[in-house]
């Protein structure tokens, strides 16, 4: 017996409800997120990840409503991420019921506040969220991947995806992981929302760097991109979020599916 | 109305543990000092902090506890609540609980660390705490160090991950658990349920 992989809806967060961006772009509506996590909880989901994407005033309040809602509905663990900048934002997510925060902007900014954090809340409860994309265009000092598609690196990119910053995803993971990281959310630029699968190369190329767990995120469409990231991509944890709210493939379809192809699966 | 005050070290989610034990229909508190314990039917140490930082959190209600707990009341640690019942810890100094022999030790970094996920649980006595838990069900861990007990007869289960650890512990009215039962789904309701149970016959 052993650690199994972790499957992990992901619910993008706008003003309360459950929305699916396209490549971050071109919210979708999908729903509650209390009875969201409560159905992906009763389906067999692992773990969840809410990623709060409004950007306003109100947001503190919004968010401390449906996480304690969700804290009360569900008993299995979950991260909220998105807009927390310090340790007074992160303890307002943490005393509202989360379990654990993400961070990737702010981070990537200010990258003691990994530190910071972790010395306050500990490590297992700090998420480091990197979206990388690749970069076909080789630098100086930037660790240059072979892919099937050419020889890459990772840059990362800030503010939803927009921000293009020059460092290398690789080099930071392993920075943050040093610096107080418990865990990675690494998502793909390129393949988030297109169903084309993972970025294999980005999740193996973080997971073999760093010796904290990766969870993969961006690209999946099918249970087959679960299985590729399991194995050839080296990731400790699956995120996804279409393949799950729509109902095309329900979370025990998708753990029969791996189980049955020898991955190890809490039942 | 049986109560269970569970101790605040300060640091992080206690509303998950909370809302676990009063789905099992116990009432509960969050208490930080001696006058808090005194009137519990039951002690929870929750899961969340550093073994050092929550002693000195821990000390002044130290000899409080140790009373109660001679006393009969039932207490309920888990993960780093477990840790502290042991003698010392790798992850900082100070004097732990010592409610039973033995040391906290960090686990072996051939695996990633922290253990973080769903991981299984092999039965190597029974206990009350564990009634209707099958061989190898799946709980929820986050830790990066393990109780090592000298006296093997606490021993309740034990789990592997790089080594084979000790990942839950019982003696009288002491009960702990590595893993988080207020994060393990149905399964972990269930073990909150039979440590209601416990406290309240």
């Amino acid at each position: 017996m052993t650690l199994s992989k972790r499957i992990i809806p992901c619910l993008d967060v706008d003003h309360g409800k459950v929305v699916k961006c396209i490549n971050f772009l071109n919210p979708k509506c999908a729903g509650d997120p209390i009875e969201l996590a409560q159905r992906y909880s009763a389906d067999g989901a692992d773990e969840l990840v809410f990623l709060d994407i409004t950007a306003s005033s109100e947001k503190r309040d919004l968010m401390c409503k449906y996480v304690t809602g969700v804290a009360r509905a569900i008993s299995i663990p979950f991260t909220v991420g998105g807009g927390i900048r310090n340790v007074s934002d992160a303890r307002l997510v943490l005393c509202s019921g989360a379990d654990k925060v993400s961070v990737n902007t702010a981070a990537v900014e200010n990258p003691n506040l990994i530190t910071e954090l972790a010395d306050v809340f500990g490590r297992q409860c700090i998420v480091c969220a990197i979206d990388a994309k690749r970069n076909p265009t080789p630098a100086d000092g930037k660790i240059m991947v072979q892919t099937a598609g050419g020889s890459v690196w990772f840059e990362v990119v800030t503010y939803g995806g927009r921000k293009p910053t020059g460092i290398d995803a690789l080099a930071w993971a392993m920075d943050a992981e040093t610096l107080g990281a418990g865990e990675f959310l690494v998502t793909s630029m390129d393949r988030d929302g297109t169903k084309d699968g993972y970025d294999l190369e980005l999740t193996r190329s973080i997971s073999e760097r760093v010796n904290v767990p990766i969870i993969a995120s961006g690209g999946a469409g099918e249970p087959k991109h679960l299985y590729e990231v399991f194995t050839q991509g080296s990731a400790d944890a699956a995120l996804a979020a279409s393949i799950f709210h729509y109902n095309n493939y329900p979370i025990p379809l998708v753990k029969e599916y791996l189980y049955k192809m020898g991955v190890t699966i809490r039942s | 109305m049986t109560h269970t005050v569970i101790f605040d070290y300060g640091a992080g989610n206690l509303l998950s543990l909370k809302t676990a034990l009063e789905k099992t229909g116990l009432t509960t508190s969050i208490g930080t000092t001696a006058k808090d314990l005194i009137q519990a039917d039951a002690i929870a140490l929750p899961g969340v902090g550093n073994f050092a930082t929550s002693l000195k959190k821990l000390n002044p209600i130290k000899e409080t506890l140790r009373t109660k707990v001679s006393e009969g009341t039932p207490l309920l640690g888990i993960c780093l609540g477990l840790q502290l019942f042991f003698e010392s810890s790798q992850e900082g100094p100070g004097d732990g609980l010592t409610f039973f022999k033995g040391t906290v030790k960090q686990l072996p970094n051939v695996l990633k660390v922290p253990h973080m996920g769903w991981n299984t649980l092999n039965i190597v006595k029974s206990n009350e705490l564990l009634d209707g838990i099958a061989e190898g069900t799946y709980v929820y861990f986050v830790h990066s160090l393990y109780p090592a007990p000298q006296d093997s007869n606490i021993v309740i289960t034990k789990t592997t991950y790089g080594t084979t650890f000790t990942s839950t512990v019982a003696q009288k009215n002491i009960y702990g658990t590595q893993f988080h039962p207020e994060k393990s789904g149905d399964v972990g309701l269930k073990i909150l349920k039979n440590f209601a149970k416990i406290i309240t016959r």
